[in-house]
């Protein structure tokens, strides 16, 4: 089971209290009528699947109930960092402290 | 005496506690502190099971989790059978009871054991090879007679009386596995101060000191320290210590799951304890000391009984007292082995011979077994066991050939070396690193906070272990925070060794005899019948990857996970790959270390705890009408309220009827509703649901349809608006949550600019359904504050007032077609409201209708049912419902999905109404629906039956179905086959009752 920081409540908290909302920084259109049908399909069907760092939305389902944006790791399952909705994507993310160590 | 093998001066049980034990039958003693295992072997019987495959005796192998044999059924009573349980983990308690498994009739007698005559049929993929066809024979034929020659047990067949708990628990310091590594670990942690939890698997902590006679810590004995610092560390605020439980699974971010054995040892445990506790365990950091696990020799006939690891042999002797024979043969390829030889000599049994693969070994062990005058004999091997039931002897030849000479033997002691427990290290994900010149894999790169120490590090000695242990628990607890040294809680010190064993070395793979020229039984994995032939078969038959060749021969896939068998069956393939070992790799660890009872992971959750049940205030009302009852997601609804001799289908019409004729009482308390309240609630339900809202007046009602992105239906519901800032949503009753959370999702991410808040409000209000024409002389006697007259509350109205003296928001609406009302109370008033509706309603002749007469109803009206008329591909258009979509509104969820060309294109499948031809047929839902029943199978299909009921106020059987390009075919004969003929319908309109809408003000 994951542990999974929540920048509302300032907490680290288990998975069993969130909900994975899909990824992240997908922005819906302010013109969503007047969408071409390639920006539609980019907008709803296209989906990145890294083998590594994704920008994902996760909600406190069973906690303060906010939905949050989230980096992780899919190689290792680790949260680099989350951050709260509407915040820009971070250009940099920070070290890893959890990263991989060599023994 | 508790058996003719038990040595009084050996061991450390206290032999005047005797236990009475049955194996098969037969009445044994024991002694309190025995393992099964143990126990049997004080008795002499080696004898205890039959293998999985070819039906071959076989007996104890280990002293510990690792055991692939002696795998028993132990049986409480009628309904505790528990099959596969390891004799060598059991701890015996009087009156216990164990059966062996496999055979048949008798363990001495097996009819299957001819199995073992036939083994060449029996080779590496032999199920895959030989199975073949016909395919239908695989469920009728092979499956259930290959599961009952082969199997494991009898699975118990009545649920499973005990009680399970489950516990979480923090901790900045977890140590797995309690031998001197763990012990040392643990003290040099608590002494710091943080807290700390240590667990192992066996009963009594110590790990490898239980047998080794040989280790002193800091003055005493090696197992008396370990019980001695156990003793200390729990009695220490800061630590809990865990016997009995196993670490079986290590998952992300340093979580561990555990099992302890809470009452399985005990002879009557008392409903009080429960069988078994769930660990689950978060910990800063997380200390690997789960040792090593001894690997027998690859030689012809290695499985007969009596035959085990040296180091078990030397447990047997040095915990529990008792000798494994009276003549003992020894077969090693590292030290090891000769200190169990030497400590049976010690004890008055008779060492027959050492064989010793290395060709001129030196060191302190082996010239003290030589100066015990134990004949050893280098560079040979022991080429095949004989005996059968029981071990009856070792022939030994030179390694590289010559004469052979058979030694009589009654057991073998073996070691071709040890293996680390790198199990749960690779379950974290670490990688692990092969070490050539100790020919094993020892951690490499560490995924997660933690470490491995001891001999599951592949740090041999037992001062190197305690050296490591301690500075690695020291820096555990820093790293997780513990304070400086002035805040120590104790006053430890490192623990000093004044004695040690140590080894190392050994061999991998097939010992000489059972080479690759040979088609001898020479068994790599004892639990799956796995030989070193069938490994090199595998290679043989194209098998490159280890992945591939461990599911080929299924080496290393039994209940013991391959804990002697992987690393053998690993050098056989790369020898025969002639590639080297790491380039062949080591098949991935996952949990669980040891099999986990279903129970254990279950826990509290079975019966009534293991979904929550919900029911509505009303639920007491109906359960006393007799109503049945049926599931709809969470909820208990009452489906259809019986009079005496009516089935489900006499209720129905006859609770339809009422309600056209009269009036209906229906429970709608589970409909979801949601409260939208804020300044801009009116744009925001604009921008979620298809209709215009900001027009809508106060008081009034829309029947609302929420999209997805895409364009398809996902909710629908009548949508009051209470004030211009106030809408009460209602929602599908299994859509709530997730329109719940759809809503709260584009309020918080997409509109967080709109100044709305949303409430659930679905367990707030009790809704009572009254239907039909005379619903509102029900009602209206007991209302206050609320006009009631058609003028001042029309249809799709809503007013606020009080009923029964009691707040209601009361709705004007109807999912009937006939005159309605919902009447909406909070939900602690629900029953007394509806009692006082119903003693009104039985004055006008009104009946309770559940939800069957209420689908029946709706249908009768073509009003649709979101998730049964339409499937997440169903349109506003599709369904009809092109009405309720805001045509001049710039933006609301779905507008966009709603252009995409598929969506738009003609012939989608539309929502239509079915009559069959003939009146009385009702067709089945989901049922298939054709042009023409006499083309060719597979037939084109062109739709499906979305709802079908026998409707006694039509008269005739209706229908609603998706049909391609429904609307244009309005009147025309389709055709929907069933198995018993195919049945005709007509496509006709969705409305198959009052066309015209008149009733609902009638």
């Amino acid at each position: 089971m994951l542990l999974i920081r929540c920048p509302y409540c300032e907490e680290e908290r288990p998975e069993l209290e969130f909900r994975n909302a899909g990824e992240a920084h997908i922005a819906r259109s302010a013109n969503m009528a007047g969408e071409s049908d390639d920006d539609f399909e980019k907008f709803f069907f296209i989906r990145s699947n890294p083998k590594g760092i994704i920008y994902e939305r996760w909600r406190h389902m069973h906690g303060c109930a906010r939905f949050f944006n989230a980096v992780r790791d899919t190689v290792t399952d680790k949260f680099v960092m989350t951050y709260k909705a509407g915040e820009p994507k971070p250009s940099k993310l920070p070290k890893n402290s959890n990263e991989v160590v060599a023994k | 005496m508790s058996g003719a093998f038990r040595i009084p001066a050996a061991g450390r049980l206290k032999q005047a506690k005797t236990a009475r034990f049955s194996f098969d039958g037969q009445s044994y003693a024991g002694v309190e502190g025995d393992t099964l295992a143990s126990a049997l072997l004080a008795n002499g019987v080696h004898l205890v099971g039959r293998s999985f495959k070819y039906h071959r005796p076989r007996g104890v192998l280990s002293a510990g989790a690792e055991e692939p044999n002696a795998l028993v059924q132990i049986v409480r009573d009628d309904a505790r059978k528990t099959p596969n349980v390891r004799a060598t983990v059991q701890e015996l308690y009087d009156g216990l009871a164990a059966n062996s498994q496999n055979r048949w009739p008798s363990l001495s007698f097996d009819v299957s054991a001819v199995n073992d005559l036939a083994s060449p049929l029996f080779s590496a993929g032999f199920y895959y090879k030989t199975f073949m066809w016909p395919k239908a024979a695989w469920k009728s034929l092979y499956e259930p007679k290959i599961r009952e020659a082969a199997g494991l047990g009898i699975s118990p067949d009545r649920p499973d009386p005990d009680h399970y708990s489950s516990r979480y628990a923090h901790c900045d310091v977890l140590v797995l596995g309690g031998g001197a590594a763990g012990i040392a670990a643990a003290l040099a942690a608590a002494e710091t101060g943080v807290s700390v939890i240590l667990a192992d698997e066996q009963a009594k902590f110590g790990g490898s000191l239980r047998f080794e006679s040989g280790a002193m810590i800091d003055g005493q004995d090696g197992f008396a320290w370990a019980q001695a610092a156990v003793a200390k560390l729990a009695a220490m605020g800061n630590v809990r210590v865990l016997s009995r439980t196993t670490a079986f699974g290590y998952y992300a971010q340093n979580f561990v799951g555990l099992v302890e054995r809470v009452s399985d040892h005990l002879k009557a445990p008392g409903h009080d304890l429960p069988r078994e506790r769930l660990w689950q365990v978060r910990a800063k950091r997380v200390m690997l000391a789960s040792g090593a696990i001894e690997r027998h020799m690859v030689f012809a006939n290695n499985d007969r009984p009596g035959i085990m690891l040296a180091g078990a042999a030397r447990t047997y002797l040095n915990q529990y007292g008792v000798a494994v024979g009276r003549n003992v043969g020894v077969y090693t390829a590292n030290d090891s082995a000769y200190a169990a030889a030497i400590d049976l000599k010690k004890a008055g049994v008779n060492v027959a011979a050492i064989v010793d693969l290395r060709d001129n070994p030196t060191g302190p062990v082996i010239d003290e077994a030589r100066a015990l005058g134990i004949e050893i004999n280098f560079g040979r091997a022991v080429i095949r066991a004989g005996g059968k039931l029981r071990v009856s002897s070792m022939t030994v030849q030179p390694k590289n050939g010559g004469g052979e000479r058979t030694i009589p033997v009654d057991a073998i002691l073996m070691s071709a070396g040890w293996t680390p427990s790198v199990h749960l290290f690779s379950q974290s994900r670490g990688k692990v690193a092969f070490n050539d010149e100790t020919k094993r894999f020892v951690p490499g790169t560490y995924a997660q906070d933690c470490v491995s120490v001891g001999a599951c590090n592949g740090t041999d000695g037992l001062s190197a272990t305690l050296d490591e242990a301690y500075a690695a628990g020291a820096k555990a607890a820093k790293d997780a925070g513990a304070k400086d040294a002035s805040t120590k809680t104790g006053k430890g010190a490192k623990p000093k060794v004044d004695a040690s064993e140590s080894w190392s070395r050994g061999m991998l793979g097939a010992a000489p005899g059972a080479g690759p020229d040979t088609t001898v039984k020479a068994f790599v994995d004892f639990q799956n019948d796995v030989t070193a032939k069938d490994i090199r078969q595998a290679v043989h038959e194209g098998m490159r990857s280890i992945e591939h060749v461990k599911r080929f021969t299924t080496n290393g896939m039994a209940t013991d996970q391959g804990k002697t068998s992987n690393m053998h069956g690993l050098a056989i393939a790369a020898e025969t790959l002639g590639k080297p070992i790491p380039e062949v790799g080591l098949t991935t660890f996952r949990a669980p270390y040891t099999p986990v009872t279903f129970g254990a992971i279950v826990s509290h959750a079975r019966g009534p705890l293991f979904d929550p049940t919900r029911k509505t205030a009303i639920h007491p009302w109906a359960e006393a009408q007799g109503a049945v009852f049926e599931d709809v997601g969470q909820w208990k609804r009452a489906w259809y309220f019986p009079k005496a001799g009516e089935d489900m289908h006499k209720a129905v019409d006859r609770e339809c009827v009422a309600v056209r004729n009269k009036a209906g009482l229906f429970d709608a308390s589970t409909l979801g509703k949601i409260e939208v309240v804020g300044p801009d609630a009116a744009k925001f339900m604009e921008l979620l649901y298809t209709n215009p809202w900001e027009k809508l007046e106060p008081g009034r009602c829309r029947y609302g349809i929420m999209l997805r992105e895409d364009g398809f239906i996902y909710d629908d519901g009548v949508v009051g608006r209470l004030a211009p800032d106030r809408f009460h949503v209602t929602t599908t009753t299994g859509g709530a949550p997730r329109v719940m959370n759809h809503m709260e999702d584009y309020l918080q991410t997409e509109f967080p600019h709109l100044n709305v808040w949303l409430t659930s409000i679905t367990e707030q209000w009790a809704v009572i359904a009254v239907q039909g024409p005379k619903s509102r002389d029900i009602i209206a006697p007991l209302v206050e504050g609320i006009d009631m007259s058609d003028e001042a509350l029309p249809h799709m109205s809503v007013r606020e007032g009080k009923i029964c003296g009691v707040p209601t928001r009361l709705f004007r609406m109807s999912f009937t077609g006939e005159r309605g009302f919902e009447v909406n109370v909070p939900a602690d008033y629900g029953q007394a409201v509806w009692e006082a509706l119903w003693a009104e309603g039985q004055k006008h002749g009104a009946t309770a209708y559940g939800t069957e007469s209420m689908h029946v109803l709706r249908a009768e009206k073509g009003y649709i049912i979101v998730g049964q008329d339409t499937d997440g591909t169903v349109t506003p258009n599709d369904a009809g419902l092109d009405w309720a979509v805001g045509k001049k509104k710039a933006d609301f969820v779905g507008i966009r999905g709603l252009m995409r060309p598929d969506l738009v294109a003609k012939g989608r499948k539309q929502l239509v109404g079915l009559k069959t031809k003939d009146p009385k047929v009702v067709l089945e839902e989901g049922a298939q629906i054709v042009e023409d029943p006499k083309q060719p199978i597979p037939m084109k299909m062109i739709g499906h039956v979305t709802s079908s009921y026998w409707s006694e106020n039509c008269g005739r059987s209706i229908a609603l179905a998706l049909v391609t390009g429904g609307r244009d075919r309005m009147g025309d004969t389709l055709y929907v086959p069933m198995p018993n003929g195919v049945i005709e319908v007509e496509v006709t309109g969705m409305v198959f009752f009052d066309e015209t809408g008149g009733r609902l003000n009638g």
